[in-house]
């Protein structure tokens, strides 16, 4: 394993062994995709139930809940990708060990990849249970829409990546203050993303926001998918999305860093 | 070439100078001891020196290696110890172990952390958490994790702060066996004069960021007429620093 494999391996190694030994947080992980499926998948069966004779109506319904529990379980994957990060840099800052891992051979884009993995198996953690138990009780396969479902997971889990990178940047120049974004931020994204709606929806003041987040574009081409439309051009315009906030998210990293070495708040973050 | 070089280091926040223009060096194999009191400039110095803090000026090599532009080849060589700094409480001494040994590509792991594990007496806390261990085991474990890459250039800020006399000795007897054994360099920055006595080849006294004497302990007691170092230092913090005539 070559030295840069090697310390991403090391960080990724501390958290995994820290989540061997504490179950409440492998739990903590879990549950709120899990309830999130339940309560709007119990809500999508009884508007299912409600349209009536499923020959003449139900379809339509069946479409619109089926787009209620895609929406549910695709933003986990942004939610969870962009909490597994954050998360895991403020567990350096709780235990009070960045210093440390500061002072180590490991460059600041090793750290940051390092986070990104956990996120992976974070986010895979808690909603794979989900999706699996969306199947178990309401027979929605979110793989149904074919492997377009694939290329979903991976825009949405890029987006909280660079969501994360900001809260991080935050958290580096506001200190422990900061950390309260890491579970709210994207929350605050949820009404322009058109999780639920179409961006048509909104307020035409608020659609350029909305189309300006490549969550808008994911959900916009789930929805499409629902139908049997394979929308590439939303796709396309997520991805391209993602490149220039990610950039913008490791520029915005890169110089809070550098502000924290110039004015030593790595001595004193946690406070 | 010397081990560590620093010329011209200064670090202002604002109006504040928290170092001044300060400039030593430091041979392979040779103990420095930073001594001066709280806000004299210490642990600035260090984490300057660990590139944890970026300079207002001045210029530190470390191992040949500039700290402004190639610091990640100097960290690998180096390791840091500070009761301020913990390893996370929750994981085993020897998963913290392991944590650092991968981050400083240390090879034949598992056999650094047994040898390290037996010469610190931490063989039957290997698979302890960490946060469960007395302030004594828990230095012997940050000393383990500064040791872990074997480095050549060992920083320690305060290494036996809060330990009982016991067990301040045996970490300050293992250093010194250490440094005889590998020829690690060691910049120590301590309050406590009798260890900066026994370690040190050679004092800089910080106040107020600037150095305001140096020299070998036996030196230091000779030019100020005085029995131990912490006289030195009280002349030097009190003003009173008359030298010797």
């Amino acid at each position: 394993m070559s030295g840069s494999l090697r310390r991403v391996w090391g960080l990724m190694y501390r958290h995994l062994a820290l989540y061997r030994r504490s179950w409440p947080r492998l739990l903590e992980l879990m549950y709120w995709p899990i309830l999130q499926m339940c309560i709007w998948g119990f809500t999508a069966s009884f508007l299912v139930g409600r349209a009536g004779n499923p020959a003449v109506a139900g379809n339509t319904a069946i479409i619109a809940a089926s787009a209620l529990l895609g929406g549910v379980l695709l933003w986990e994957v942004a939610l969870r990708s962009q909490m597994g990060v954050a998360i895991s840099f403020l567990e350096e800052l709780w235990s009070r060990n960045l210093g440390h891992v500061f002072v180590s051979p490991i460059r600041p884009w090793e750290m940051v990849s390092a986070l990104i993995g956990i996120s992976v198996l974070r986010m895979l953690t808690g909603v794979l249970p989900a999706i699996l138990l969306a199947f178990l009780l309401y027979a929605f396969n979110l793989f149904a829409m074919g492997p377009i479902v694939v290329l979903f997971f991976a825009n949405l889990m890029v987006m909280g990546w660079w969501v994360a990178l900001g809260v991080i940047s935050l958290i580096l120049r506001h200190g422990a203050g900061a950390e309260a974004l890491a579970w709210s931020v994207l929350f605050g994204l949820t009404p322009f993303s058109a999780v639920f709606y179409p961006v048509s929806v909104l307020p035409a003041a608020v659609q350029p926001i909305a189309l300006a987040l490549p969550s808008s574009h994911v959900f916009e081409g789930m929805r499409a998918a629902l139908s049997g439309v394979m929308r590439w051009d939303h796709l396309a315009w997520a991805m391209g999305l993602n490149v220039v906030w990610m950039a913008a998210g490791i520029w915005l990293f890169a110089a809070q860093f550098r502000q924290a070495r110039l004015r030593g708040a790595l001595l004193s973050i946690g406070e | 070439m010397q081990a560590i070089q620093v010329e011209d280091l200064t670090k202002r926040y604002g109006d504040v100078l928290a170092v001044d223009d300060v400039t030593f060096s430091l041979a392979p194999g040779r103990t420095l001891g930073l001594l001066g009191g709280n806000g004299a400039g210490k642990t600035t110095t260090i984490a300057m020196l660990l590139g944890l803090l970026i300079p207002t000026a001045g210029s530190i090599r470390i191992l040949g290696h500039d700290m402004a532009r190639d610091r990640f080849a100097a960290l690998a060589r180096m390791n840091f110890s500070s009761p301020y700094i913990a390893l996370p409480s929750r994981l085993s001494v020897a998963e913290n172990l392991r944590v650092y040994g991968h981050l400083y590509n240390v090879r034949g792991l598992e056999t650094r952390i047994r040898e390290l594990a037996m010469q610190l007496d931490l063989t039957g806390l290997l698979n302890r958490p960490a946060g469960n261990l007395s302030a004594g085991q828990k230095t012997r474990v940050a000393l383990a994790k500064s040791l872990i890459n074997r480095p050549d250039v060992l920083l320690l800020d305060e290494p036996t702060a809060s330990l009982d006399p016991d067990t301040g000795d045996m970490v300050r007897s293992w250093l010194e066996q250490y440094r005889r054994e590998s020829g690690c360099t060691i910049l120590l920055a301590s309050h406590n004069m009798a260890e900066v006595e026994r370690l040190c080849d050679h004092v800089l006294m910080l106040k107020q960021g600037c150095i305001v004497d140096s020299g070998s302990p036996p030196d230091l007691l000779d030019r100020y007429g005085r029995n131990d170092l912490e006289q030195v230092f009280l002349d030097i913090a009190r003003n009173r620093g008359t030298v010797a005539a």
